[in-house]
């Protein structure tokens, strides 16, 4: 697992790679965190593009973003789910409290 | 219903073998012709069983983790997920969706997820003694 982290005007992008687990969203968690205290960005995007896999602990990583995120008023969009990533956060009912998308199908 | 494989494995209850555990069962039931989101299914259910004997079970010191993985004639799968750690004295409590003992980023949605994506859940556990999760899903494959 890892996050690239990309700085924009009042955005910051994560680009999420590999697998969300317990063990690795402890180990990304800290740098998101660090990006948004700094920044207060007015959008945080993560795209889970690369992501392989993701259980329950990914639901932990959108939500206590989005807390966060709402501490410095700003929003959150979570972007190109895998069909199983995104079943998981439909059946935490993330999809109501943001944007959250899955990957277009080409 | 005759069980025609079986896998048994022991692991410590490291958070690095969260990952491990998901491909070990993921590889033994390929045998079973899984379609993806069945075999996404499984996975994810059991990273949350393990990831609870680790995080809950054995509170991150170190225990083991006992997996069974049987195969049924029929294609059913049982995977049962045992720790020897603290046990859970409120089974339905526990159970209940956002339900958390583990604080702020753990969603407290381990047992609806293995819930909604296997077919039965069976949860047994005694205080001090350990839990053992059971699940059970039948593979369609293709057929589905």
């Amino acid at each position: 697992m890892s996050a690239k982290i990309e700085y924009k005007p009042k955005e910051i992008r994560v680009y999420l790679s590999g697998e969300i687990d317990h063990h690795s969203a402890s180990l990304i968690r800290a740098s998101i965190d660090d990006a948004i205290i700094h920044k207060h960005p007015a959008l945080l995007v993560l795209d889970f593009s690369a992501v392989t896999f993701m259980d329950s602990s990914g639901i932990g990583l959108v939500m206590g973003r989005y807390k966060l995120m709402k501490t410095v008023q700003g929003r959150i969009r979570v972007e190109n789910l895998s069909p199983g990533a995104y079943k998981v956060m439909v059946l935490a009912g993330l999809e109501k409290l943001g944007e959250i998308k899955q990957k277009e199908v080409v | 219903m005759d069980i025609i494989n079986e896998l048994k494995l022991t692991m410590d209850s490291r958070s690095i073998n969260e990952g491990f555990s998901r491909v070990a069962v993921s590889s033994f039931i390929a045998c079973t012709d899984p379609n993806i989101e069945e075999l996404t299914d499984i996975k994810t259910a059991v990273s949350e069983a393990v990831t609870n004997a680790i995080v809950h079970g054995y509170k991150e010191k170190c225990g083991k983790i006992y997996i069974t993985v049987s195969i049924f004639e029929n294609n059913i799968i049982r995977i049962k997920i045992r720790d020897k750690g603290v046990g859970i004295a409120d089974i339905e409590k526990a159970m209940e969706p956002l339900y958390t003992t583990a604080g702020e980023e753990r969603a407290g949605l381990g047992f609806a997820v293995m819930e909604s994506f296997m077919d039965k859940v069976r949860v047994a556990s005694k205080p001090d003694t350990g839990t053992t999760v059971t699940m059970e899903k039948r593979i369609w494959g293709k057929r589905l």
